[in-house]
């Protein structure tokens, strides 16, 4: 702080703290606490809030812990979620290896611009693209037709199967990245080291490489992670009526029943797990919370 | 030098089909805006036409999401940039504790899903009697993407040489004249960095937005209930020009990026 004094004087350290204090503060601290604190008030009129009845309780929670179908999207949302993300580390890991060692380096730039392009195209267009890819009678269907791979068309849209499609063709990239970054730092020479020394190609990667890329792992499948689960756009679109989501059912809560305060309550336990992941992923990866924010 | 390999060619074929993976269903999606079908589809082509791009042309609730959504951008970039490189700074002068608490904070709302940054922006304020807005929507957008900029420029500074700072004050420089001579022109590739991406964050966000936007429409918003409401081709030819907006953009930077290229190389060959 002195240090700061020193170099900046008053007036500039102040607007920093200023800035700095109203972000935290105004953005991020205390709408938390608000929505921790609501979610145990009950949903009253306008008249009768603050009144006899506005009282802390369970019941908000209650509504999720005594609701099966609740529950049950919820443990659905968890566990897709996590398919989700190891499917996009598998898909993902050969490419960042692929363009931090292998391929030529006057086209990784190109490659990278290539693959920026489906990530600057909002969300909700990337899976409108699979909505109309998938529908029955959609050019899927017709070219594995064509194809001579299946008689009849699919019906894709049913279960999760193109919820998970949707996702992964989402945030995949957000995965290749962080990994991307973590083998590119890598020193090639260590790769080289351990097959002078006559490791087979799994064992280098097992031993060598992989353990380097802990933090990038670690990154991409808490960003994968919170982002699936907390999608809106992709289940909205892609789901069917046997596979529904949890951002739906608080959605339904904020919307529909106009109930803020179960929505919140909600929107807490949706905030939980993903904390709960990205808890266990630091130790599992024993890194730091600084290892995956970059 | 690298050495080619056996394998190699694998790997090129699961990078080209990775390729193929992540831009054929845009090329779908985009040339469905062209096919005169009343449901967005590349097959069965019923035959060419521009009537989609006339009709997203006339739609006035369009163009009133579009303003929208570059109003809330600009706003959320104005404020999440100062916010950010402030923070950064702050962070990158302390230590122990303070600064860890502190970073855990900052980084929070990356972390946190979009849905309920959204739903606890609206609380919020709601008690302080804000109402539901745009004006919601650029705060809760700006909780997150202040958090992108402070990490970027929180890396830049890694390489800043603090004697800089300390020559200029010993030689009687003011601290205004330190932060815009000195300071600030050491960070501007992280700020235009982060203004850049905090822009194109704000387009695409949804989450946050649909809880917090009131009954105004932003662009994502608008597809969104379109997409809802009935879906048309309106919505591909949309995509289609937001595509080309991004297509053009790419290329314009790729060939500066090979004309400096070039130059530093004709440099290094003189030189």
């Amino acid at each position: 702080m002195k240090d700061l004094l020193n170099r900046y004087g008053p007036v500039l350290t102040s607007i920093f703290i200023l800035l700095t204090a109203f972000w935290l503060l105004a953005l991020v601290i205390l709408p938390n606490i608000y929505l921790f604190e609501n979610s145990f008030r009950p949903y009253l009129p306008i008249a009768e809030v603050g009144g006899p009845n506005d009282t802390y309780s369970f019941d908000n929670y209650l509504k999720f812990f005594e609701s099966p179908i609740h529950i049950r999207v919820f443990i659905w949302t968890i566990l897709y979620s996590s398919i989700v993300t190891v499917i996009c580390f598998i898909i993902a890991y050969p490419l960042a290896y692929y363009l931090a060692k292998v391929a030529d380096l006057k086209l990784v730039p190109t490659l990278f611009l290539l693959l920026f392009i489906p990530l600057w195209v909002s969300e909700i267009l990337r899976s409108f693209a699979w909505f109309i890819i998938l529908s029955l009678k959609g050019p899927l269907n017709f070219g594995l037709i064509g194809l001579g791979i299946i008689e009849d068309p699919i019906r894709w849209m049913t279960g999760f199967r193109s919820v998970m499609i949707g996702l992964v063709y989402t945030y995949v990239l957000f995965m290749l990245f962080p990994v991307y970054n973590a083998v590119q730092s890598l020193d090639t020479n260590q790769i080289e080291a351990s097959e002078d020394l006559g490791a087979p190609w799994w064992r280098t990667h097992w031993r060598v490489i992989l353990p380097h890329c802990k933090p990038g792992i670690a990154s991409g499948s808490v960003t994968v992670f919170m982002l699936s689960a907390g999608s809106i756009l992709v289940p909205t679109l892609l789901a069917s009526t046997n596979s529904r989501w949890f951002t739906e059912i608080i959605q339904q809560w904020m919307f529909e029943s106009q109930d803020w305060n179960t929505g919140s309550a909600y929107a807490f336990l949706l905030l939980i797990i993903c904390t709960v992941f990205v808890s266990l992923v630091m130790r599992i990866f024993k890194v730091k919370l600084s290892d995956i924010a970059k | 030098m690298k050495q080619t390999r056996k394998s190699d060619w694998l790997f090129h074929t699961y990078m080209v089909l990775f390729l193929a993976y992540m831009l054929l269903p845009l090329v779908v999606m985009g040339g469905a805006a062209f096919n005169d079908s009343r449901f967005p589809s590349v097959y069965p082509w019923v035959g060419w036409t521009d009537r989609w791009f006339v009709e997203l042309w006339a739609d006035a609730r369009m163009w009133n999401a579009f303003r929208n959504t570059i109003y809330v951008a600009l706003a959320v970039v104005a404020i999440s940039v100062p916010i950010g490189t402030a923070a950064a700074i702050l962070v990158n002068s302390i230590a122990g504790t303070t600064r860890s608490v502190l970073y855990g904070l900052m980084i929070a709302p990356i972390l946190t899903p979009g849905a309920v940054i959204g739903i606890s922006t609206l609380l919020f304020w709601n008690t302080l009697s804000v109402p539901a807005g745009l004006h919601l929507a650029v705060l809760g957008q700006v909780s997150y993407i202040a958090a992108f900029v402070m990490l970027l420029v929180l890396a830049r500074l890694q390489s800043f040489d603090r004697g800089l700072e300390e020559a200029a004050l010993d030689l009687g420089a003011s601290h205004m004249q330190v932060m815009r001579r000195i300071l600030l022109p050491h960070l501007y590739p992280a700020i235009g960095a982060g203004a850049a991406i905090g822009f194109f964050q704000s387009i695409e966000n949804f989450n946050v937005t649909l809880f917090t936007r009131g009954t105004y429409d932003t662009l994502t918003v608008y597809v969104f209930s379109k997409v809802r409401s009935g879906i048309t081709p309106t919505i591909n030819a949309l995509a289609l020009i937001l595509i080309s907006v991004t297509l053009v953009c790419a290329i314009i930077y790729e060939v500066r990026r090979r004309r400096a290229a070039r130059a530093e190389r004709m440099l290094l060959a003189k030189g």
